[in-house]
């Protein structure tokens, strides 16, 4: 335990009142506290009014994700001593709307997500639950890394064509479409390129690799699309152009 | 005031509520589902779930074995219709979440591959690396997107039941981005909002696990089932409760106390053999031994001084040195990453610290076979439920089978009620949603300089674990008691700072804390009235089983002071009450050897 503090400067706002402020807000330091755990200390003890999103505090369920001093960051997962002496600057995720304080309007990743079907597509007739789809270790191992994430949307925040691209499906819907494209035990995967390849921004998508970066889980959203524009765009035109062709 | 029909609610939207929603448009296509959770699906608690999944599904294994591993691990409280029923459509389930795509960690021939766990004789638990409930939550979500009869209400926190003509009919909701409530109408409520581990200070549980619909259902007048019974989990990260999973014991992982010794071979669980025996880890035996025995061991060597001192408490060390860096990094990443994220500790190279935790409620709304509760059109599923399969303590890796299996029932048997049911109107509805307004509004209306939140919360957690943590006696329990009626008395003062109706996080933790206090007393109550010790509900004055008097389920019921606790047979089908035994004195079946 100990006795110094840190300063917090938070995004205020608040839709019915005025335009958004930072507060400071002195917190008790230590050492193996992270940022969540201040913003926690400050809405328990100091304002109740403080509004953000979290729930597992161990990286796995999404919730947390926040600019920490510039950088899209999951709370839960950011050490104060990486920060100190501090201040300590913390802000909603960039290029989602604000809903208040540092909750944002996920709805629209949300719907990116449903977008590339993100599910086993099969042709078979009748689902026969007595044994599973073979898969071996290979096989998994060709999809696992991009099944890894938890939609926590700092790579929407990490990512510069977002930015100017609303409508841009965005780092981590095109490693879920990638995801399933993998699965040796899908059949999906046209339906999928269909979407991906009309979406608004997948060309503008220059292998900047700042959404990699930023992935708390290291699925390389930046690697999925590109290999999804290598061997999905060949695919994709050929299927346009000789549409007499059918996949094998 | 929004009013909007479906036919079948359903409030949470972690694995019993999606696997619940997919069911019901498996019976009926036509039918109109709304799917209501205070946050996004994907965020719910499931996806914290590590080590796997049990099911039966290897030559070796058999649904007898299954279901005695489950009942001798509930000591003997769990229904046995009720595993029986559990086991039998357990594989078929994970074979479903096979197909809709869980990346199963896998044998080289490509079948699903299994591992050991605590308390079962035989390695039956499927798995996806030690990230199983993140896979299994994601794949059921991904799912679900497909389903157009599936109306999703992300960020809706369900506030109360509505009930009229002995059925119940829907509930009142907060909207959180805008405040208001709304009015959802079905014919079948099912709720499936996870358990309550959060009235403890220390516990795996996400901040969500508040136990909603516990609340929700009592003060319908659905009984509690069970309440005193919670799961401390063997190896928590002290400090923040982060959970290490028991997979980490069913690749080989060890316990060691203070003076490097292998404790558990002291409390009756088995011998130990070498780490690189290859017949280690022994199944139902020392670290694979159950978790209220485990957990309850740590109190004993905590008690003799053999534990470690730390800044969060005692703590034992989890060492999985021995397994290797690849077999870590394959079999259990998750460890890897939570234990050097978390604790500055590379369990490649250092053993892990490690305490009991709360981890899991077995008590829940008292449900049938069928996920049906005793009032019409009122259903539960997963940990808010309590069927009970658990009975005293649940065996881990059976729990997320669990929400699948009898989220799936209660999905099909919903459905089927509802196309017998007509939506009945009526004034009542009326009058309780007004109430529920009211309640609401004069809640944010209370001037400032009330009771915090926080302040509340923490009473009550202190409170639990002071009172009714692994060890319990009635002066424990009875001044447990005494805290909760004072702390319902001063829920009733709680004071807002946050005046905004957008995004009010703060007038939802109110009006959970509200539910918390209430379920909380149940399991205070529940737990002084049982003069015994089972399972996990531990006496240290009333040490025996007691099964001529408490081979029963405890029932709480709310009334305007203290719970009614009143008490309903266990079912026993074929397997008598008998000594749990663990470790070399069993024999392969698990039972006695003689």
């Amino acid at each position: 335990m100990s006795d110094t503090t840190v300063q917090l400067e938070v995004f205020r706002y608040r839709p019915d009142n005025d335009g958004p402020t930072f507060q400071s807000y002195e917190v008790p330091y230590h050492d193996d506290w992270v940022v969540l755990d201040a913003l926690n200390y400050v809405k328990n003890y100091i304002d109740g009014s403080l509004s953000f999103r979290w729930s597992c505090r161990m990286g796995v369920c999404g919730s947390c994700g926040m600019q920490v001093n510039g950088e899209p960051a999951l709370t839960c997962a950011v050490f104060l001593r990486d920060h100190m002496p501090g201040p300590i600057r913390v802000e909603p995720l960039v290029n989602f709307p604000v809903e208040r304080d540092l909750v944002v309007d996920s709805n629209g990743f949300m719907e990116k997500l449903d977008h590339v079907k993100p599910y086993l597509v099969r042709e078979d007739e009748t689902d026969d639950l007595d044994a599973e789809y073979l898969q071996t270790p290979i096989q998994l191992d060709r999809y696992k890394q991009f099944s890894m994430c938890i939609n926590c949307m700092l790579c929407y925040a990490a990512c510069p064509v977002i930015g100017r691209v609303d409508e841009f499906i965005g780092p981590a819907a095109l490693a879920l479409a990638q995801r399933y494209n993998l699965d040796s035990r899908d059949q999906g995967k046209q339906m999928r390129q269909d979407v991906i390849f009309q979406n608004e921004g997948i060309w503008e998508c220059t292998f900047v690799g700042e959404c990699s970066e930023v992935c708390p889980k290291h699925v390389d959203p930046a690697g999925a699309i590109q290999q999804a524009k290598l061997e999905g765009a060949y695919d994709y035109y050929k299927r346009l152009l000789t549409p007499w062709a059918r996949r094998s | 005031m929004n009013e909007i029909p479906h036919d079948v609610l359903i409030i949470g939207a972690g694995g019993a509520g999606l696997r619940a929603a997919m069911a019901v448009v498996e019976a009926n296509p036509d039918l109109s589902i709304g799917l209501v959770s205070k946050v996004y699906p994907m965020r719910s608690h499931t996806v914290s779930a590590e080590g796997g999944m049990a099911a039966v599904i290897k030559s070796n294994d058999a649904r007898e074995h299954h279901i005695y591993d489950t009942i001798s691990g509930s000591d003997w409280l769990a229904d046995q219709d009720a595993v029986e029923i559990f086991v039998d459509e357990a594989p078929r389930e994970l074979i479903q979440l096979e197909h809709w795509g869980c990346p199963w960690s896998r044998e080289d021939s490509g079948h699903v591959a299994v591992r050991p766990f605590g308390g079962m004789q035989i390695e039956r638990t499927w798995y996806a690396a030690d990230k199983t409930g993140f896979h299994v939550l994601h794949a059921l979500f991904q799912t679900s997107l497909q389903f157009s009869q599936i109306t999703r209400y992300d960020e809706y926190f369900a506030t109360t039941l509505l009930t009229a003509y002995g059925r119940c009919q829907g509930c009142v909701a907060l909207e959180l981005r805008t405040g208001e409530l709304h009015v959802l109408r079905a014919n079948a409520v099912i709720i499936c909002t996870g358990g309550f581990g959060r009235v403890f200070p220390f516990t795996t549980n996400g901040s969500i696990k508040t136990g909603d619909g516990l609340a929700l259902a009592y003060r319908a007048g659905v009984a509690l089932k069970d309440m005193e019974f919670v799961q401390y989990h063997p190896t928590g990260l002290p400090g923040t409760g982060i959970l290490i999973t028991e997979a980490s014991r069913g690749e080989g992982g060890i316990l060691l106390n203070n003076q490097g010794r292998r404790y558990l071979q002291d409390y009756d669980l088995g011998e130990p053999l070498d780490v690189h025996d290859p017949r280690h880890p022994q199944n139902r035996a020392m670290e694979l031994g159950p978790r209220d025995r485990l957990s309850q061991a740590f109190m004993h060597e905590q008690a003799a001084g053999r534990t470690f001192d730390g800044e969060y408490g005692d703590y034992v060390q989890l060492d999985v040195r021995h397994l290797g860096e690849d077999r870590i990094n394959t079999r259990i990443p998750f460890v890897r990453e939570l234990a050097s994220n978390y604790a500055g500790i590379d369990p490649v190279a250092e053993p892990i610290p490690v305490r009991p935790v709360v981890h899991y409620t077995m008590g829940g709304i008292d449900t049938d076979v069928h996920g049906a509760t005793p009032l019409p059109g009122l259903y539960a599923a997963g940990e808010c439920a309590c069927v009970s399969i658990n009975g005293a303590n649940r065996l881990g890796s059976n729990s997320l089978t669990e929400l699948v299996v009898f989220g799936a029932r209660a999905g099909r048997h919903a459905a089927a009620a509802v196309a017998r049911q007509q939506l009945s109107d009526g004034p009542e509805i009326d009058r309780q949603v007004a109430a529920e307004r009211d309640r609401v509004a004069e809640l944010r209306a209370r001037p400032a300089g009330g009771e915090r939140v926080a302040v509340i919360r923490d009473g009550l957690t202190t409170a639990m674990e002071a009172g009714a943590g692994i060890f319990r006696d009635e002066d424990s329990l009875s001044a447990c008691c005494a805290t909760l009626r004072e702390l319902e008395e001063r829920v009733a003062r709680i004071s807002l700072d946050d005046s905004s109706p957008v995004y009010n996080t703060e007038l939802i933790s109110a009006l959970e804390i509200d539910g918390m206090v209430d379920i909380a007393q149940a399991l205070a109550h529940a737990a002084l009235d049982r003069t015994e010790s089972r399972g996990s509900h531990q006496r240290t004055d009333y040490a025996a089983r007691d099964d001529a008097n408490y081979l029963k389920h405890s029932m709480a019921y709310r009334t305007d002071g203290d719970p009614r606790i009143e008490y309903k047979d266990v079912v026993i089908t074929r397997w008598p009450p008998a000594e749990r035994v663990y470790g070399s004195t069993a024999d392969k079946d698990g039972m006695p050897s003689t």
